[in-house]
């Protein structure tokens, strides 16, 4: 038992600070984002779990073998008001800590997830006024701005697709053709989910730096996935050249022909440059060099065993927790 | 009969256009006018459009803080609480700015980008 809360709590830390270092680093997830995907996810469900295992069974540890020994030992002290003087204040702190730790993280997610969706909700009712439809299918709308901007509102049924005049007036039709199927990519394939999960991780742990390293790389990661979608049906050269004229535009200070309302868009435009938006940066720059010189992608063997160690690093910690209390 | 939905936009867009505050039954009768100019079947259903009906959809526009209405006069004059580039820009600002739970809210096709990287696509672009 309480080299079960020692491993776990060793896993916990490497899982929280070298690893997501390293993997941050890495070169190989630009050319195999979706197990590099898989692997983010692995690494911070992993980590946590052996974060709230390792004080659970540390607290545990006088009163069971195992966990779930020692969880029907708690519930009786809460319970039946069994005698609590074989836990220690130690372990009592490791109990609390592990229950604090626990709410934090659900409370965050479900907080975040309300945020999220009340931002989205008012962005679609002012989309709904402010948009027109657009020929370009369902679910697309264009909206009256001259730099060229295109995104994706995910809200199930009621996802939208917004592309600004400046986008449409930019873009040849199969560069608009590349930008539709690649923010159809994130709908279908439901980034929102993911992003929704890291920001959420972000947001609890915020004093972890780890934290936002995740989120970064995930915020990368899905434009890589989207973009490997639209390279499906149309050509590299179109994605790079679609890539290159947005984002050459976006970055522009609004021209003198457009109207007051939109030059304050465009000043707040210079914002994230200074609040170190250099990982959203190095997102487009590292998206184009991947597009320009592709390097293959990861042998077959290579991703089984990333995947391995993904199911592995799921499965090590729910089972120290489990299977000692299932075997005795 | 339009959904509340089309009906707002209808009101917002003439609230826009006319730049001064109106009443639900001026707003009724400019509605009814713009539905008649555009055929006649749907006019004759623009004609049915009641003035509660109106004063539906100018609450529901005022709770979204979209209108406000002038407390003073009675029946109430209804205006925009901005102007239609003013929420454009509003909206591309929660776009384009840097707010931290944008990035989860939605998915741009180009994140934020510095003007050096903006330069090299430039670059880039000249010689494709």
């Amino acid at each position: 038992m309480f080299w079960t809360s020692y491993f776990l709590a060793v896993l916990a830390i490497v899982l929280a600070w070298p690893v997501p270092i390293l993997l941050s680093r890495a070169h190989w997830p630009a050319r195999d984002p979706f197990t590099a995907m898989v692997l983010w996810q692995a690494i911070g469900l992993a980590g946590g779990l052996s974060m709230i295992g390792a004080m659970l069974v540390y607290g545990l540890e006088p009163v069971g073998d195992n966990l779930l020994a020692g969880l029907r030992a708690l519930a009786d002290m809460v319970l039946f008001a069994a005698p609590t003087t074989a836990l220690g204040f130690w372990h009592l702190f490791a109990l609390s800590a592990a229950a604090l730790l626990t709410a934090h993280l659900v409370f965050t997610l479900l907080l975040t997830y309300y945020k999220i969706e009340r931002q989205r909700r008012r962005h679609r009712e002012l989309l709904a006024l402010l948009a027109s439809p657009s020929d370009d299918g369902p679910g697309t709308v264009v909206i009256n701005h001259d730099s060229p901007v295109a995104y994706c509102l995910p809200g199930g049924a009621r996802s939208v697709t917004v592309l600004s005049d400046g986008l449409m007036a930019a873009l040849e039709p199969a560069e608009l053709r590349a930008v539709l199927i690649h923010e159809n990519a994130h709908l279908t394939q439901r980034h929102h989910l993911l992003l929704w999960a890291f920001a959420a991780w972000r947001q609890a742990l915020p004093w972890l730096p780890t934290t936002r390293l995740a989120q970064e790389a995930v915020n990368s990661l899905i434009e890589m996935l989207a973009d490997d979608v639209a390279l499906k049906t149309e050509s590299k050269a179109t994605l790079i050249k679609a890539i290159a004229i947005v984002a050459s535009g976006s970055a522009a200070p609004a021209g003198a022909a457009v109207v007051e309302p939109a030059n304050l868009a465009g000043a707040s435009l210079q914002l994230p440059d200074v609040a170190g938006g250099a990982g959203l940066a190095s997102t487009t720059a590292s998206r184009v060099s991947r597009l320009l010189s592709p390097r293959p992608p990861l042998a077959g063997g290579l991703r089984a065993a990333v995947l391995a160690v993904c199911a592995l690093l799921l499965a090590m910690p729910t089972a120290l927790l489990i299977v000692p209390g299932l075997l005795g | 009969m339009a959904s509340l939905g089309e009906l707002e936009r209808a009101v917002m867009d003439l609230l826009w256009a006319g730049h001064e505050a109106a009443t639900a039954n001026t707003l009724r009768d400019l509605l009814a006018q713009s539905t008649a100019a555009h055929g006649g079947a749907a006019g004759h259903e623009g004609k049915d459009l009641a003035v509660t009906t109106v004063l539906t959809v100018l609450s529901r526009l005022e709770k979204k803080g979209l209108v406000e209405r002038e407390r003073g006069t009675r029946p109430h004059r209804y205006q925009a609480v901005s102007s239609r580039e003013d929420h454009t820009a509003e909206l591309m600002h929660e776009v384009l700015g840097s707010a931290p739970d944008r990035e989860a809210v939605l998915a741009r096709f180009i994140g934020s980008v510095t003007e050096s990287e903006a330069e090299t696509l430039r670059k880039l672009l000249g010689h494709s």
